[in-house]
């Protein structure tokens, strides 16, 4: 068994173009597609994927959220000392600017309306969407 | 024979030429290093994915349902064949390269009776392939990264274009050529099959890393769907690490072939400024045999 073995499990993020974080948290509560997964050190090993959502890092107890990154979906890899979370876009909460996120969401709709490429603006506008819910959940 | 002046002139040439290539050279190594810091920072990612690729996998039956990426359309006859080469030039022969690899396996394709379609990232490729296989060009990018780094919107572009051909049924096979980065002097051409795709194995020199019996994995949704959304991304990946093989790749060649050059205008220089004086010295004796002549006679 590993050092950190008991009471504090390794959170890495990583994006295709960067290793984001690589730290050790005594909780994380990751939003899976089939609703929010709190893992623990000791985690029994599993692959999920995510919707858009906002990872939460306990990184000192489990009482406190130390760090809130939204992420828009990605893949999360846990073993009982690991969680490795696979995302394309990742953001702190606190660094989200609501106006610009509503201003992008007004756009898509108009897009929408006018309606060109349906399937694919409608994808975008439920990232934004929950991005905009994330903004307003933490403030 | 040249004159004294021709040779002054073309020593001033291909010292301003020397000028050129040594600061090319400066500036390919400064990117170079940007380059090479992209591409390893891209690792982590497609380490992961592949790791989960590999274990999903290892869980899982391909059957008839399976993802179309998977198991192919049942049908191998349309090739779709993605060559990636830089927009610029004088970089030694790193376009050349991946023209020679398409062209070969263009070649080796129609002998087996398939029909291949290109598609060419990089201009310097296109246009290589415009010469002779135009007909067969589906799409052309160019003017990927240029100044700033490539990001990987880019590639997820790419891959979506792809994706969307592939449900159209436009090709069965898609193959990825570029020049893979091995170190600063040496970029090795190849190719490898994107869709269908060969899922990893679970390699097995670290799954008994730990004594005693391997935990089983546990699947949200389920093993499916996590494939599904895996396979479209793992394309994009495999596309983005081209990109930046390539990038790195181009700046590298660049370094190496502008050294080179730079080199040879030296020695050529130093060729020329021989040649000059001796000829001014044969200039310089001739003048003085004909003063003498000259004193003689009178």
């Amino acid at each position: 068994m590993s050092e950190t073995g008991n009471n504090a499990i390794q959170f890495e993020l990583v994006s295709p173009e960067a290793r984001l974080m690589d730290e050790p948290a005594v909780m994380v509560v990751l939003p899976g597609t089939d609703g929010d997964i709190g893992v623990l050190p000791e985690h029994s090993p599993l692959v999920s994927t995510m919707r858009a959502g906002v990872v939460s890092i306990y990184k000192e107890n489990k009482t406190t959220v130390t760090d809130q990154i939204f992420l828009a979906g990605g893949f999360a890899d846990v073993t009982g000392e690991r969680v490795t979370v696979l995302a394309e876009e990742a953001i702190p909460v606190s660094k989200i600017d609501i106006e610009e996120v509503q201003k992008q969401i007004d756009a898509y709709k108009a897009d929408l309306a006018n309606g060109s490429d349906k399937t694919h603006e409608a994808e975008h506008l439920a990232i934004l969407e929950a991005k905009l819910v994330a903004v307003q959940n933490a403030a | 024979m040249p004159s004294l002046r021709d040779y002054r002139d073309r020593i001033a040439s291909v010292k301003s030429t020397k000028k050129i290539t040594s600061a090319m050279k400066m500036v390919a190594a400064s990117k170079l290093k940007k380059a090479q810091d992209q591409a390893e920072s891209s690792q982590p990612y497609a380490k992961a994915m592949s790791e989960m690729m590999a274990r999903v996998a290892a869980n899982i039956q391909l059957g008839p349902n399976s993802s179309k990426l998977l198991i192919g359309t049942g049908n191998d006859q349309t090739h779709l064949i993605i060559a990636v080469s830089s927009d610029r030039g004088l970089c030694g022969g790193f376009n050349a390269y991946v023209t020679k690899k398409t062209l070969s396996l263009i070649e080796k394709l129609e002998g087996e009776g398939k029909t291949v379609k290109l598609l060419c990232i990089g201009r310097k490729v296109r246009d290589a392939l415009a010469r002779e296989h135009k007909d067969k060009i589906i799409r052309s990018f160019t003017g990927l990264g240029g100044r700033t780094k490539i990001s990987f919107g880019e590639a997820q572009d790419i891959s979506d274009y792809l994706l969307e051909e592939y449900s159209k049924g436009t090709y069965d096979v898609c193959s990825l050529a570029y020049n893979e980065f091995v170190s600063v002097l040496t970029q090795r051409p190849q190719a490898s099959q994107l869709i269908p795709f060969k899922l990893p194995q679970v390699s097995n020199d670290n799954a008994d890393q730990k004594a005693g019996p391997q935990a089983l994995y546990s699947f949200e949704p389920n093993e499916e769907e996590i494939l599904d959304e895996l396979l479209p991304r793992n394309i994009s990946i495999q596309i983005y690490r081209a990109l930046l093989d390539s990038a790195a790749g181009e700046q590298a060649a660049r370094m190496t072939a502008m050294d080179a050059a730079t080199r040879n205008a030296g020695e050529k220089i130093d060729d020329l400024t021989l040649q000059y004086n001796r000829a001014r010295q044969a200039y310089i004796t001739k003048e003085l045999i004909e003063i003498i002549s000259g004193a003689e006679a009178l």
